[in-house]
Parts: C-alpha cells; sequence; structure tokens
C-alpha cells in the first residue's frame, strides 16, 4: 500500500520546533558565542576560536574538579543503588503500612533543593545542629566547614538521604510488577532467598535500575545547589563539584569565554558519558536474548 | 511416593471467615491414591488452583490437615514436601539457559553433576528441546517457555506428587494433543501422582483415569469420566460434563413417574418420597424425536456439528437438547420428545437420588 505523502504535515511540528529553539537552541548558541569570542566589555567580541578550549582542557582547576565529580557521582551510586534496592526488597507489600511507607520515601523527594542544603547545613553545624552537637558531645571531632573528609561525609550523606529513595521507589516498582508465580515455583524449585534475588528479582528490576542508575548519575554528575549551601565548595576547593566552579568561574569572576568554554564540554561529558552507558547497558540486553 | 489425604480441609483467604461462603474451598475429605492420575474438573474461580496450592504448601488450609503418606505435612514448607508443580503461564529464570532451567530443582538440591547433566539431557528429549538447551530461556516462545516449566516440574525422579494447573493454555492446539499425550506416557512409565487442573472437559477426560470434579468451592464428584458421564451425582456435573450438557427439568416425582409441564414419564426405577427441590435429568443423546408418545415439543433451532445434530426444542417444560444422529432425517411431524426411562437421573436439591428400587 502507498503512503500518503503530504508535507504540510511538516506544519504541524513547528510549534514545537520554535518552542525548541527558544528554550533550547538560542541560549545554547549565546553560550557557543561566548566560548569563541572574547569581550571587554561594550558589547565588542574578538574571534579567538579555540583558544578557551584548549585552555580550559589544559587547566589543573578544571582537571581537579572533574576528579572530584567523578569521585563523588561513583560514591553515591556505590551506595544509593544497593542500598535502595536493599531497601525496596525490604518494603511491605501490601495494607496500610506500605502506603505510609511509600509516602514516607517521597517525602525527601518533594523538598526543593536549597532547602534540603540548608537542613544539611544546619543540622551538622557544632555550635546549634543536632547532629553536630551530638557528635561533639560524643567525643567525635567533626567539623565540616573545616575539616575536607567531614565536608565529603556530609555532602554524601545528604545526597544520600535525599536521593535513596528515588532507587527504592523505582526497584519497588520493578519488584511490584513481578507475577506472583515466579516466587511461587523458586518454592517448588527449592531455590534459595539469593537464588530468588539472583535469578528472578534482579533480571526483572534490571530495566527500572538502569533508569535509575542513569538519572542518578546525570543528576549527581550535575550536583550544585546542596553542596553550595552546606559547604559553599569548601573547606578550599575540597567540595568544588564542576557546576559549582562553573558558577564560580562564569559569575564570580566573569569569566564568561573560558566559564562558556567549560560549560559545552561539561555538558558534552554528560551526554557522552549517558549515551555510552545507555549503549553499552541496551546491547548487552540484547546479547542476552541470542 | 506417597498417598496423599486431605484430611476435612477448608480455606478461607479472608483472616476471620464468618459463613460458609467466606471460604473459597469448602470442607473437603478426599484421598489421592498414589500413582494415580487425577484431572480436577471444575469452572473458573471454583476453587481448583486453591486446592493444589493447599496441596504444594503455597497455601497453608485454615482448616484440616495434609497428609503425605503417615507424614502430616500441613505446617511443613513447600520445599519440604518435594513436590513439582507447574503454573498456567510459564515461568522460566530469565538469564538462564534452558539447560540451566532443566537442572535449577536438581542443583538446589545438591544432586551431582553428572546426575543433573543425564537426567537434563533426558529430560529435553522428553519435551523436544534438545537442540535448545545452550539457548537463553528468554528469547523463547511462549510455548517453548511453557514446556521449559513442564520439564523442570518432571526433571525430578523423586517428587511425591507433580500438580498441572491448567498448564497448556498458552500452547498451541496441536502442541496441546501432544503434550498431553506425552505426559500421558510419563505417568504410565514412572508412575508419579498426577494431579491436573483444568476448565477443559476434553483435557480432563483424556488425561485422567480419574476426574474431580469441583463446584463452588466444593468436591461434588469423583470418578472415572464414564461414570461422570452416565451417572452425575450433582446438576452441576450433568451440566458441565457432554456438549451440550445434561438436559434439566423441574419435576415431580411420585413412584416411578415425574409429572412434570406437560405431561409424565416413566423412570427406570422407583423413588421414595424426595424433600426439596427435585428434578429429572436427562442428556441430549438419550432423548429421541418422533412422532408419537414422549412429550410435546416445538423445534426452534438446528445445528450440525458434524458427526451429528443438535435440535434446540422448546417443551412446556422448558427449553430442551436432543441429539440426533447424522443420517437421521428429523421429519416435519417429529413433535414428540422420547426419554430413554432408564437413562434419567432424579435430582433432590442438585444432588443425585439413589432409586428406591429397579423397574416399576
Amino acid at each position: 500500500m502507498d503512503k500518503t505523502q503530504n508535507n504540510r504535515a511538516w506544519f504541524l511540528v513547528l510549534p514545537v520546533l520554535v518552542v525548541v529553539a527558544f528554550s533550547a537552541v538560542i541560549p545554547l548558541m549565546t553560550v557557543v558565542n561566548y566560548a569563541l569570542n572574547d569581550t571587554f566589555g561594550n558589547n565588542e567580541f574578538f574571534w579567538v576560536g579555540l583558544e578557551w578550549f584548549e585552555e580550559m582542557v589544559t587547566s589543573k582547576r578544571l582537571h581537579d574538579a572533574l576528579g572530584r565529580q567523578i569521585l563523588f557521582s561513583a560514591i553515591i551510586l556505590a551506595i544509593e543503588v544497593p542500598l535502595g534496592i536493599y531497601i525496596a526488597l525490604n518494603m511491605p507489600k501490601r495494607g496500610a503500612w506500605a502506603s505510609l511507607c511509600l509516602v514516607l520515601m517521597a517525602l525527601p523527594l518533594l523538598i526543593p533543593f536549597n532547602v534540603v542544603g540548608t537542613i544539611w547545613q544546619i543540622f551538622g553545624r557544632v555550635d546549634i545542629g543536632l547532629l553536630g552537637r551530638t557528635l561533639k558531645g560524643a567525643g567525635v571531632d567533626y567539623n565540616y566547614t573545616n575539616d575536607p573528609f567531614d565536608a565529603w561525609i556530609t555532602v554524601i550523606v545528604m545526597d544520600v538521604w535525599h536521593w535513596t529513595s528515588l532507587v527504592a521507589l523505582l526497584a519497588y516498582a520493578g519488584l511490584r510488577s513481578i507475577p506472583q508465580a515466579y516466587y511461587q515455583a523458586a518454592r517448588i524449585d527449592q531455590a534459595s532467598r539469593w537464588s530468588v534475588f539472583r535469578y528472578i528479582e534482579l533480571p526483572k528490576m534490571k530495566g527500572v535500575l538502569l533508569i535509575a542508575v542513569l538519572l542518578r548519575f546525570m543528576d549527581s554528575f550535575m550536583i550544585y545547589t546542596e553542596p553550595f549551601v552546606v559547604t559553599g565548595g569548601g573547606p578550599g576547593n575540597s567540595t568544588t563539584f564542576l557546576s559549582i566552579d562553573l558558577v564560580k568561574m562564569a559569575v564570580g569572576q566573569f569569566d564568561l569565554g573560558p566559564a562558556a568554554a567549560f560549560s559545552i564540554m561539561y555538558f558534552l561529558v554528560i551526554l557522552l558519558v549517558s549515551w555510552v552507558f545507555y549503549t553499552v547497558m541496551t546491547n548487552l540486553d540484547r546479547e542476552e536474548d541470542r | 511416593m506417597a498417598r496423599i489425604t486431605l484430611g476435612d480441609l477448608a480455606h478461607s483467604y479472608l483472616a476471620n471467615p464468618a459463613g460458609e461462603d467466606d471460604f473459597a474451598l469448602k470442607p473437603t475429605t478426599h484421598v489421592w491414591e498414589d500413582g494415580g492420575a487425577y484431572a480436577l474438573l471444575g469452572p473458573s474461580g471454583c476453587g481448583k488452583t486453591t486446592l493444589l496450592n493447599v496441596i504444594s504448601g503455597l497455601i497453608r488450609p485454615s482448616r484440616g490437615r495434609v497428609i503425605f503418606g503417615d507424614r502430616d505435612v500441613t505446617d511443613a514448607p513447600t520445599a519440604d514436601r518435594n513436590i513439582a508443580q507447574v503454573f498456567q503461564f510459564p515461568v522460566v529464570y530469565d538469564t538462564m539457559t534452558v539447560r540451566e532451567n532443566l537442572a535449577f530443582p536438581l542443583r538446589n538440591r545438591g544432586r551431582d553433576a553428572a546426575y543433573v547433566a543425564a537426567r537434563v539431557q533426558a529430560v529435553a528429549k522428553m519435551i523436544g528441546m534438545e537442540g535448545a538447551l545452550e539457548r537463553k530461556a528468554r528469547a523463547l516462545t511462549a510455548d517453548a517457555k511453557q514446556k521449559i516449566s513442564l520439564g523442570r516440574g518432571m526433571v525430578r525422579e523423586d517428587v511425591n506428587a507433580i500438580l498441572f494447573d491448567e498448564p497448556l493454555t498458552v500452547i498451541d492446539p496441536h502442541m496441546k494433543w501432544e503434550l498431553r499425550t506425552q505426559l500421558k506416557a510419563l505417568h504410565r512409565d514412572f508412575g508419579h501422582t498426577m494431579i491436573y487442573v483444568t476448565h477443559d472437559q476434553t483435557e480432563a477426560l483424556t488425561f485422567a483415569d480419574r476426574v474431580v470434579v469441583m463446584y463452588d468451592g466444593r468436591v461434588v464428584q469423583v470418578g472415572t469420566p464414564k461414570e461422570l458421564f452416565e451417572t452425575p451425582a450433582h446438576t452441576f456435573v450433568g451440566y458441565f460434563i457432554g456438549s451440550p450438557g445434561m438436559n434439566l427439568f423441574d419435576a415431580r416425582i411420585e413412584g416411578g413417574e415425574a409429572h412434570l409441564g406437560g405431561g409424565s414419564v416413566a423412570l427406570g426405577a422407583r423413588y421414595g418420597a424426595l424433600a426439596g427441590r427435585t428434578r429429572i435429568g436427562i442428556r441430549p443423546e438419550h432423548v429421541t424425536l418422533g412422532a408419537g408418545g414422549g412429550l410435546p415439543v416445538a423445534i426452534r433451532r438446528v445445528e450440525d456439528v458434524g458427526r451429528h445434530r443438535i435440535v434446540r426444542a422448546e417443551g412446556a417444560f422448558g427449553p430442551i437438547n436432543i441429539m440426533v444422529p447424522e443420517g437421521t432425517p428429523i421429519a416435519a411431524d417429529a413433535t414428540r420428545a422420547v426419554f430413554d426411562p432408564g437413562r434419567i437421573s432424579v435430582y433432590a436439591d442438585d444432588w443425585r437420588v439413589a432409586p428406591e428400587a429397579e423397574g416399576r
């Protein structure tokens, strides 16, 4: 059968194209513009080519921030994914407790980012914070404002507190979709608890876990608000992650050229890693079908 | 292997069942003989699956005991009972190959590798999947997956019973026949107790030596296919077995006669005084159409189903189905339905009544 060709259909996607142009493409192009030019004010621009990119690629400051960023994302993924699965496995399956658990789990996700930062900033303070005072009272030398290690711990615990729920809720949804017959068959086959997890639950959760890991990677790689509120990137530069560094450069120092080059590379890195991650996972999936 | 006894068993899915209606499985006492091939037949929601799950230990019954041989296993977990069960929809372990799937129940019981390999090979041959042993189970079609489920059910030789919960629902019709025949052959060769749940009477009657008919949470009759057909113990059995099912009419029974709308018919035996709602039942096969005798009927419709025709008619007593063999013409003056007296069953409140004396 011949398909009808009607080029007027293109007009129907025009509104979307216009919206995307104004919301994404044009702002992105101004960033590209800054990245390729230098300016000394008066709206005068001088073409510098790839100079800013070269400067950024070789910048130690950026390398350090990238290293911290990768370490941070790796740590929170390593904690949140297993912990989220563990919580999901132990949540009640039905009844009033299940609803209550779901609401409790969803609460941290509903709190605005800067409020989360503020909560932990106060919570951890040694003079008035519940956590800080308690630790101090217990004789633990804890102070996130001058000890880099304590600052890291605080930022990581805060992220785990804020986002493990997301992983847990996704994993819970994946678990709930497993038909009862699978568990019954496993009992008939005398499968151990570990086998049930390894051969039934984990494979059935794979799809949602892939999404959970992808979301948590992207979010944690772009994290800004919470550590900025708690530590402001300090002490020193110890918790200065990529986006905090970017804002310092663009807004603090007003180095628009390098910052623009930085943000373009930042964007490409996230895009690349997400794409690689997704492709690898879906390829693994397809290979298993063979 | 062992004989399985269900002693005064009942189950309710509610925590505090109040009346009889709250029970999915009404009090049942039944013995499954060792090595028997049983079919558990009944409409959806009659408690077949509940009964099966009680035997395998997936459900703990609210009341009564489950006894394997001499051992009371009511509180024993599924794993202790050494029971195989195949479910309605295929359950395979997605990440494993077909071989690993089949070996799984044996490996979990710690059998040695050589034995496992031999058993897997034998079962793979039985289900016709020797060529696909190295494939990932998840990539297979639904009926191949169900064959793996069947194979996993049969891989253990020492099971107390194999339970099938409508296992052929997802399988192609031609494959169904073949697998059912194989199950039957398997039963002949190894003598496992097999309980086969189905709502399809053909499946039940071809598979089993003895058919257990369930209705509304209760076992209403246990018998050979022949007994179920000839002497249904409950009106439901009469109606459910046979195609179409038994004709049932409200009737007043007086000795050797039944009075019903439009006249009376002779019964093959004498009956005493009956209480409750009394009905007579006769199979469409045992009614003939003729010009004289019997009861007047008006033919509404004739359906030709190949080997015979089904006449749908209407009498003063209600609608009646009559089976007319192929080749027998249906005359224009065939307005009387004649019942074969020896084939009439009498029911009081749905249960069959035994005649007081033979003859009239």
